[in-house]
């Protein structure tokens, strides 16, 4: 059935969701639709952003992507594989701090190859390197408690990137650091994806950072999410993050984008009024 | 002229530090001071009041009658007895001994079986739900009228005592436990399956440590509740334990003995706390340390 393109399109492509559709049902009985009939493909390597109003159901593409929540519709598959359910070759970095309290920013970023089977130190060697990549050197004792949200998000950073993930997805992974903080960070992360390869998947808000950081961005409309349009950001790497922002091509690629954008924020926030108003 | 300007103002900001300090530890002993004051005050006016006004020995006529109120040196002179000639049911330290064993083992037992059935019940949601009202139920009683049926089962000796304890730490612990199985956070779930944990993995390294946080939270509570269940235990029955003590002072109306007997459970239970909050903080390390203990 299939056409031939399309079947070279998805051994070649790192990610592909085919007329994805995800529903939830609330405890109540009420069937919620996130997305509906989404159609992505992300190339090897890649580096693309997803960008949406508030509630267009792009977290809930990187739980198809990642294998944490099977689609109702549609066909997710990565690196040429169906996903059914989680995968080794998968990292994931969460909005909210997902890196675990009760452990040492040692075992914090042992924690994958440790609980992949690796040895404890050959793990611990490899988190010391990664510790120090993400400049974290002299806090392998630290709890995350007594770090501060900039460093945790480095931990979690190096946590998910020590497992050497070809796909790695980020959900809105910065949103919480204050701005000088967040640059940092974007510089960093394309520091250490550029010398990974990896297909990037990265949820935000920011139209911005989507812009500065990605290869490609994705717009999702307002809930449920369908992809409305996507736009090639053909800008040169290296980047610097902070000086970026001022290239005239930056600004007529975010202008162009925006203007797609916009007309979903407003639904969105119709929406939200409308919600508050009944 | 700045340099002279700035080292008088860093010298002033140095004195300023040094007077804050001095009126920290002024302000430290002062409340020392204040604290022994009162205990002074509230014991003198207790003794004062059984010595003023009274006729003959007609203990009623004094403004505090000792026969029902005691008397701080009745009570001294009670523990005094206690320490040289032992109690009506053998020697002091035994008493003790056996209260704290009930307690220990109620304890231990209580919030082992506590964990245990939190864990399950908060991981398996069809026992939750088949067992929900049961427990409910159960969580209603006054579970100290136990007690009695304990001791027709288990006897005067110290297991009726422990099972009373055991019942009373139970509910408290499994609670906890519950409610930290359940409450822990899905994306911690969520970032170990990514990582690769399998589920036992996924149990060990997320599950557990997030519930551990509110068990150990329950221990403090459920300690005392131990003590309560020993102390009620062997004053419904016993051969030994500071709830003898008390139960045979009520019996001989001797209010000294009864107040002497509580004296020593405070220290016994202020003791235990201590030693709770040093597990607490040897066993989370890992948590920002937000009890600040107010009393000290």
């Amino acid at each position: 059935m299939q056409q031939p393109g399309s079947q070279a399109l998805s051994t070649d492509a790192a990610i592909v969701l085919r007329n994805v559709s995800k529903r939830f049902v609330s405890p109540e009985g009420k069937a919620f639709t996130a997305l509906e009939g989404v159609d992505l493909t992300v190339a090897p390597g890649e580096f693309c952003a997803v960008v949406g109003p508030t509630g267009c159901g792009k977290s809930t593409t990187l739980a198809l992507i990642s294998g944490l929540e099977p689609p109702s519709r549609g066909e997710v598959s990565v690196l040429g594989r169906q996903v059914k359910g989680v995968q080794h070759s998968v990292g994931y970095m969460f909005q909210r701090d997902a890196v675990f309290p009760w452990k040492t920013v040692l075992d914090n970023v042992a924690a994958g190859p440790r609980f992949r089977g690796m040895g404890g130190g050959e793990a611990t060697k490899r988190a010391r390197d990664w510790i120090a990549r993400v400049g974290l050197s002299g806090f392998e004792h630290h709890y995350p408690h007594q770090l501060s949200g900039g460093m945790r998000k480095r931990v979690a950073l190096a946590q998910t990137l020590i497992t050497e993930p070809r796909i790695l997805l980020m959900d809105e992974p910065f949103s919480a650091l204050d701005v000088q903080t967040r640059a940092l960070m974007e510089n960093e992360l394309l520091d250490l994806w550029a010398a990974t390869g990896a297909s990037v998947v990265f949820v935000t808000h920011d139209l911005e950072e989507a812009v500065a950081l990605s290869d490609r961005v994705v717009v999702i409309t307002a809930g449920p999410g369908t992809v409305k349009a996507i736009y090639p950001v053909n800008l040169p790497r290296p980047r610097n993050i902070q000086e970026i922002r001022f290239e005239p091509e930056f600004m007529r690629i975010y202008e162009e984008i925006w203007s797609g954008l916009r007309d979903e924020v407003l639904v969105s926030y119709e929406r939200a009024k409308h919600l508050l108003a009944s | 002229m700045t340099a002279t300007v700035n080292s008088q103002s860093v010298e002033l900001a140095g004195d300023l530090d040094l007077v804050r300090a001095r009126a920290r530890a002024r302000r430290r002993w002062m409340v020392l001071f204040l604290r022994i004051a009162v205990a002074v005050g509230l014991v003198s006016t207790w003794e004062l009041g059984t010595r003023i006004g009274c006729y003959g020995s007609d203990t009623a006529t004094c403004l505090i009658d000792r026969f029902y109120y005691g008397q701080p040196t009745g009570i001294a002179a009670q523990l005094a007895t206690w320490v040289r000639d032992g109690t009506s049911s053998g020697p002091l330290y035994a008493q003790i001994y056996v209260t704290l064993l009930e307690t220990v083992l109620g304890f231990l037992i209580g919030s082992a079986l506590g964990i245990v059935f939190g864990v399950l019940l908060g991981r398996v949601p069809l026992l939750a739900d088949v067992a929900g009202p049961y427990i409910k139920a159960l969580n209603a009683m006054p579970r100290v009228v136990l007690g009695s049926i304990f001791i027709i089962i288990l006897g005067f000796e110290i297991w009726s005592k422990v099972a009373l304890a055991v019942v009373l730490v139970f509910f408290v612990v499994f609670f906890n436990a519950f409610q930290g199985v359940r409450e822990v956070d899905r994306d911690l779930v969520s970032n170990a399956r990514i990582l690769g944990a399998n589920p036992r993995q996924e149990f060990g390294h997320v599950l557990l440590p997030s519930a551990l946080s509110w068990i150990i939270a329950s221990l403090h509570t459920s300690l005392g509740f131990a003590l309560v269940g020993a102390i009620v235990g062997e004053y419904l029955g016993a051969r030994q334990g500071v709830g003898l003590m008390i139960a045979t002072a009520q019996g001989t109306f001797n209010a000294n003995g009864v107040y002497a007997a509580m004296l020593i459970l405070a220290v016994l239970a202020i003791l235990a706390e201590a030693l709770v909050t040093r597990l607490e903080n040897r066993l989370i390390r890992w948590r920002p340390n937000t009890v600040t203990d107010v009393t000290f």
